[in-house]
């Protein structure tokens, strides 16, 4: 086991070295002129060879290279030009902010997807299998900017049920205390209940949002597990064995079914945590997605830089929690360790 | 723990979070609503330092609030009703005094005025930061020499609270330029303590933290998220500013944006598309200023040092091709200056921008293609700037349409934002669309960025010209030297060149939108086109 874990940490060591070779280089391919950019939209030719001496881009690529990776080394991830702020504080101040959100829009998803996909296996070709089916491949369907922007439209414009989409709070309120940066959790440790619900409403349509879209792979990922379980001979043997069918579909197939949908799970988290820009755009939510793509269109090579470093090092460590969650669910994993 | 002891101390807790949780419509709440201004829009500064590198344009509205300036302009009302500022009219807002001599100007500094943290500000602080500005490099630097504003040895401290300019020549400019939002007055005590040996002016810490005195200080800045400033409420130099917090929040949706203001949520906004402008003046519920961008034009730019754009009668062609008006109307749903189809017999006015005479006259272009020697026209590319899709992107369907009427096939080129400077420093772009707005709003100015042979970066068709050059120059100098009759006679000419040679083709005259709450008042339009919020006020 500790043999497996080491040869995997020097396999994922060498690809986040790769993710470092190969951001870099892409960032510099990339057309666009930064020092162009900045100068402003009065610059001359003197003024842009000014910044760009100011920025260090006039030096040769691999002296750039060897200095980014030496900042590395020192946690440095350099300055973003477009917010004006070290990246590294830009990424801690915003990564919470998207995580918070796609957690709770995971796990309002999981909350309807799992029910609905274990409700579709057991009752296949039911009508609640087709009408699982037709919300799957709807929310699926839509473009999530798109259902953003219909629930803030209804919810939002014509009801007014919902808070203003203006971020992850309201402005007369201020932010809790920095703590883990999730506001829900900052709230509770602050006891400030005002803001608590305050930041609850901002979520809820945003966490709908991504929910909505993350409902499909879920579902359907839940329904063929529980149907190749349920038409295994362990289940059949519990059901000829006269087991009550509860017992036998959550304690039996359900268990033996997760190991397929925590993957999926795994998946849907970490590509919603980069992929929701759109939602993020929307909502005016200062999550680390959008960060990243306004960092993209200036040609502002730190902050995507360090984005995808930082996104590299998650997907590593969501892959590896998962290893272990599968031990925990089922025992063969470990046994084969 | 035992059960009851759990039930006892969740109770408990319970209460206590009852008692700490106030209603979430609290009068306290309501209250600070009030007095709190909500702006919108879709970018937000990256530096709040206007002398910093890449400092952008969101930023030059922190600046412009949180510093103050030696003088600064009047406001006048246009005949609309809505105030403007006026570019001939300078009051002071540090100095009290201003006296222009024959080749030095003398400011007399008021004697209350402090800095945000109290300490007065004096003659050495005024000499510090335009000697920053002269020197730092970069966009800030460019401006100042904009006006002749080039050395520090221009800038003399004569005791503690009188300052001297001296002109290195006679410019026209030099005055305008100390009023635009670059010639901050800086705590230069403060920056000094937190400069560095590397950075000996302390642009690190002003990219993050005002250091002046002006109307509103920095109360938090989460970049990419908000701003919020707070009142200086020991503002001498100008009445007190009339609403205590301002907050400025990013939303990047523009429908979002609409939605807010529709709602009532935010107060105000500014960068919304043209159509919700159109519909929401139309809807009544907003108070819609739309105002002509002060020297400025988008236009359809022609490389005139290639073929086919350096044959005179291709330009002319191409200038009676496009469809103005149809541009006017179905981009900008009618929010935009005409600058085409003067009548034949008008005189050249003294003015920029002002109205060229071609017209949208198909069969004239195809007889001038004709001449030129491309019956059967040519293909070539039309470029224009992403970041500003919303208006480019239908313009330039609308010209490809109308250009293939007389046989030149384009094919669209869209340029991401971050490209766009790049591509117009090369020089190579055959066709293009863009835009280009001078702070100072005189015509010459304009002229020598756009025009000029020396070749600007806003002299994006290559365009060299003897005779144009001349006029330009002419009138430069006659404006240093007040020779109306002169400086008359060159603005007409380099105006007269530039639609004869037609090597860009104004399309229209921009306009800036401002949509806001109909209790909000004190709206005025800036040379920066960005909001000054001292007047801003909720009824």
């Amino acid at each position: 086991m500790l043999l497996r874990m080491s040869r995997r940490l020097g396999i994922t060591l060498f690809s986040i070295a790769a993710v470092i070779v190969i951001t870099f280089a892409l960032t510099r391919v990339l057309p666009g002129d930064t020092a162009a950019y900045f100068a402003g939209p009065a610059a001359t030719e003197d003024a842009i060879q000014e910044v760009r001496v100011k920025l260090g881009l006039d030096r040769p690529k691999y002296e750039q290279f060897i200095r980014y990776v030496q900042d590395l080394a020192r946690g440095d991830f350099g300055q973003s030009l477009t917010t004006g702020q070290p990246v590294i504080r830009d990424i801690t101040a915003r990564l919470p902010a998207s995580a918070e959100l796609t957690l709770v829009g995971l796990i309002l998803s999981i909350l309807i997807a799992i029910p609905l996909g274990v409700l579709a296996a057991v009752k296949e070709g039911s009508m609640i299998d087709h009408v699982s089916r037709v919300i799957a491949t709807a929310g699926v369907s839509l473009p999530v900017f798109f259902t953003g922007l219909l629930l803030a439209y209804f919810f939002y414009f014509i009801l007014g049920w919902a808070p203003a989409p203006l971020g992850r709070l309201d402005i007369i309120y201020s932010a809790p205390r920095h703590v883990t940066g999730f506001y829900l959790i900052d709230s509770l440790i602050a006891r400030d209940m005002d803001v608590f619900w305050a930041a609850a409403k901002q979520l809820i349509l945003p966490a709908a949002t991504l929910a909505i879209f993350s409902l499909a792979p879920i579902t359907r990922m839940t329904r063929a597990s529980m149907l190749a379980v349920l038409s295994s001979d362990f289940v059949r043997t519990a059901k000829a064995s006269g087991l009550s069918t509860r017992k036998v579909i959550i304690t039996y197939a359900f268990r033996n079914a997760l190991l397929p949908v925590i993957t999926t799970l795994g998946m849907v988290f970490s590509f919603l945590l980069g992929a929701n820009v759109l939602v993020e755009k929307v909502f005016a939510w200062p999550g680390i997605g959008s960060y990243a793509v306004e960092a993209l269109i200036a040609s502002d090579f730190a902050p995507v830089q360090g984005f995808v470093l930082v996104m590299a090092v998650l997907y590593v460590l969501l892959n590896l929690m998962i290893d272990l969650l599968y031990g925990v669910i089922d025992p063969r994993v470990r046994m084969a360790a | 723990m035992k059960r009851r002891d759990f039930l006892k101390s969740a109770s408990a807790l319970a209460a206590s979070t009852a008692l700490t949780a106030p209603a979430v419509f609290s009068p306290a709440k309501a209250q600070s609503r009030a007095e709190t201004l909500l702006i919108v829009s879709e970018g937000g500064p990256n530096n709040i330092d206007i002398h910093g590198v890449g400092t952008n344009v969101p930023g030059y509205e922190v600046a412009w609030n949180c510093y103050s300036r030696l003088i600064s302009h009047e406001m006048k009302k246009l005949p609309n009703g809505s105030e403007y500022y006026d570019k001939d009219k300078f009051k002071p807002e540090l100095a009290e005094d201003m006296k222009i001599g024959d080749m030095s100007a003398t400011f007399k500094l008021r004697k209350d005025a402090k800095f945000h943290d109290g300490t007065a500000i004096t003659a050495k602080d005024v000499k510090w930061s335009l000697d920053r500005a002269v020197t730092v490099g970069g966009f800030p630097t460019f401006q100042m020499r904009a006006g002749s504003l080039e050395k520090p040895e221009q800038f003399v401290v004569v005791d503690d609270h009188t300052v001297r300019v001296d002109f290195l020549r006679k410019d026209k400019m030099t005055i305008p330029d100390l009023a635009v939002v670059v010639p901050v007055v800086m705590h230069s005590e403060l920056i000094k303590k937190n400069a560095t040996e590397k950075d000996p002016w302390g642009l690190e810490y002003t990219k993050q933290n005002i250091a002046g005195g002006g109307p509103y200080n920095v109360e938090k800045w989460t970049p990419g998220t908000e701003v919020i400033f707070a009142r200086n409420e020991d503002y001498k130099l100008g009445p007190l500013p009339k609403t205590k917090r301002i907050v400025w929040r990013i939303v990047p949706s523009a429908g979002n944006r609409r939605a807010l203001l529709e709602r009532g949520d935010a107060d105000i906004s500014y960068d919304l598309p043209n159509k919700d402008f159109v519909e929401l003046k139309e809807s009544g519920k907003l108070s819609i200023v739309s105002t002509p961008f002060s020297n400025g034009v988008q236009y359809l730019g022609m490389n005139v040092s290639k073929p086919p754009f350096d044959n005179l009668k291709v330009r002319q062609a191409v200038a009676y091709a496009v469809p103005y008006q149809k541009i006017i109307d179905a981009v900008l749903y009618g929010l935009a200056g005409k600058v085409y189809g003067a009548p034949a017999n008008k005189q050249t006015e003294v003015a920029w921008p002002q109205a060229h005479k071609y017209n949208t006259d198909i069969a004239k272009a195809k007889k001038l293609m004709e001449e030129a020697g491309y019956k059967d026209g040519f293909e070539t590319t039309l470029s224009f700037d992403l970041n500003f899709a919303g208006v480019n992107e239908p313009c330039c369907v609308l010209i490809q349409e109308s250009l293939a009427l007389i046989g030149i096939k384009t094919t669209i080129n869209k340029v991401p934002g971050a490209n766009w400077r790049t591509e117009l420093n090369k020089k190579v772009m055959p066709l293009y669309v863009n835009v280009f707005s001078g702070w100072l709003d005189y015509p010459e100015y304009f002229f020598r960025w756009c025009y000029h042979g020396s070749n600007s970066i806003f002299n994006t068709m290559n365009y060299q010209s003897k005779p144009m050059d001349a006029f330009i120059d002419g009138a430069r100098d006659a404006a240093a030297i007040n020779d109306q009759a002169s400086y008359d006679k060159n603005v007409k000419g380099f105006v007269d060149i530039a639609f004869a040679d037609i090597p860009r083709i104004p399309l229209f005259q921009p306009y800036s939108n401002v949509a806001m709450q109909k209790n909000v008042t004190g709206y005025q339009y800036w040379f920066h086109r960005r909001l000054d919020y001292r007047n801003l006020a909720k009824g």
